[in-house]
């Protein structure tokens, strides 16, 4: 690892200030970023370190209104008993991400501002359609997620927290892989007041991406049996010594039938 | 340079340190505590793990600064005395090593697995939570029976100390 400058954030505007300095990039959970310096794949001269900050710690359900502060924790995403009620589908999510020492530390605001192409969390809020909350503004997951590792965020800006309507039905399912524990391919779907809406992560070469095939089909019947004999084509699905494209394409359709069984079972 | 005060094993430590440390670089070299072991390096392995605040997280993937002000237990701070802990006991009974290598990190993640789940783990429980901690010796089956064998005995621990309070 390069050598860096820490800092400890007093605020979020405090944080929005240390940000100035240098090539200064946030520090979270530290579980993507603290890898990436020490293969110098990543080089900030600072670290502003936000993880401390209470105010972006925690779940909070009011009806069906989720909102989850930027700096919690998967674990305590995955073990949180109201979300477990109101969204287990994301809970769920939650404990599927690297290990228990990564899920400790790892960050849904860290999770989705680096945006990985095989990342969990970015496929959960495409497809509950939620808004991410920066320090400011507001922007839906439909326009946050840009491309691989590139998201809608301007130079200094922070994500606070992230805020979804609970739906009514809603499973995630991956295809790990055994090293990585990331997704080969991992499918999102929902069933809620505005339809039927279905993300993708682990297989687009431009990243997360809701599949129309799949939501098209869900949207006559929220079954399983709706996708039997779907084709998702594989233009545009990444292909590299994990898996084809072809293999990919089939493998969202297979996620896909077993989330919608998991969401209606 | 920073400044960085953590509470290690029950001790106030202090150091002023490159910000770039990382917390294992900082147990082994400064504090000469070596028994949490550099693995992979990669945040894969687990041979690094000790708790931080009480969850059991790996020292190669978190700098020294970011854990300044936090309270970390190494696998040197679990026996009291000459008395194992009772992981390190069912350990030592089930054979749960052959090289040694891991077996601090898996110590530290079986501590931490066993507090989590006061209703008593399972086989399939212990498999899934070891996501995290790799072994190139023993096949994990003596860990599994190991882990399994000291949160049996934890149990009946904490009944027998519940009753003698009452």
């Amino acid at each position: 690892m390069y050598a860096v400058n820490y800092h400890r954030a007093s605020s979020v505007a405090d944080a929005a200030k240390l940000l100035k300095n240098g090539d200064a990039k946030l520090l979270s959970g530290g579980m993507t970023l603290i890898p990436a310096m020490k293969t110098r794949l990543a080089a900030p001269s600072d670290l502003v370190d936000v993880s401390r900050l209470k105010d972006l710690q925690g779940v909070k359900v009011s009806g069906k209104t989720v909102t989850i502060g930027a700096a919690t924790t998967h674990y305590d995403v995955a073990t949180d008993e109201k979300l477990k009620k109101a969204c287990p589908a994301l809970a769920h999510m939650a404990s599927l991400i690297g290990d228990p020492a990564v899920r400790y530390k790892g960050t849904i605001g860290g999770s989705i501002a680096n945006n990985d192409p095989a990342a969990d969390y970015p496929a959960a809020l495409l497809a509950l359609g939620a808004t991410i909350i920066t320090n400011k503004r507001e922007i839906t997951a439909d326009k946050f997620f840009k491309g691989l590792f590139e998201t809608a965020l301007k130079e200094g800006e922070i994500v606070t927290a992230v805020s979804f309507t609970a739906p009514a039905k809603a499973a995630y399912q991956k295809f790990r892989n055994p090293a990585s524990r990331y997704a080969i391919v991992g499918v999102f779907v929902t069933k809620g007041k505005d339809g039927v809406r279905a993300a993708v992560t682990g297989a687009g070469e431009d990243g997360v991406f809701r599949s129309k095939e799949i939501e098209a089909a869900l949207a006559k019947t929220f079954d399983a049996s709706a996708l039997d004999g779907l084709k998702v084509p594989a233009k545009g699905l990444m292909s590299d010594l994990h898996a084809s494209a072809d293999y990919r394409a089939n493998l969202i359709a297979v996620m896909a039938k077993r989330a919608v069984a998991a969401a209606n079972a | 340079m920073s400044d960085v005060s953590l509470m290690v094993n029950g001790k106030r430590v202090s150091g002023n340190v490159e910000d770039r440390t990382l917390l294992v670089h900082f147990l082994r070299e400064n504090l000469g505590l070596t028994g949490t072991h550099v693995g992979c390096d990669t945040s894969q392995c687990g041979a690094c793990v000790v708790q931080v605040d009480g969850r059991a997280v790996k020292s190669c993937t978190m700098l020294v600064a970011q854990a300044s002000g936090s309270t970390i237990v190494t696998i040197e701070g679990l026996a009291n005395g000459a008395e194992l802990h009772p992981v390190q006991a069912a350990f030592k009974e089930h054979h749960g090593l052959q090289c040694g290598f891991c077996t601090p990190g898996m110590i530290m993640t079986a501590t931490d697995m066993i507090a989590r789940h006061p209703e008593g783990l399972d086989e399939a429980t212990v498999r899934a939570e070891l996501d995290g901690n790799i072994c190139r010796c023993t096949g994990y089956h003596n860990i599994v029976k190991a882990i399994l064998a000291a949160s049996q005995a934890m149990a009946k621990g904490a009944k027998g100390r519940a009753k003698q309070a009452a």
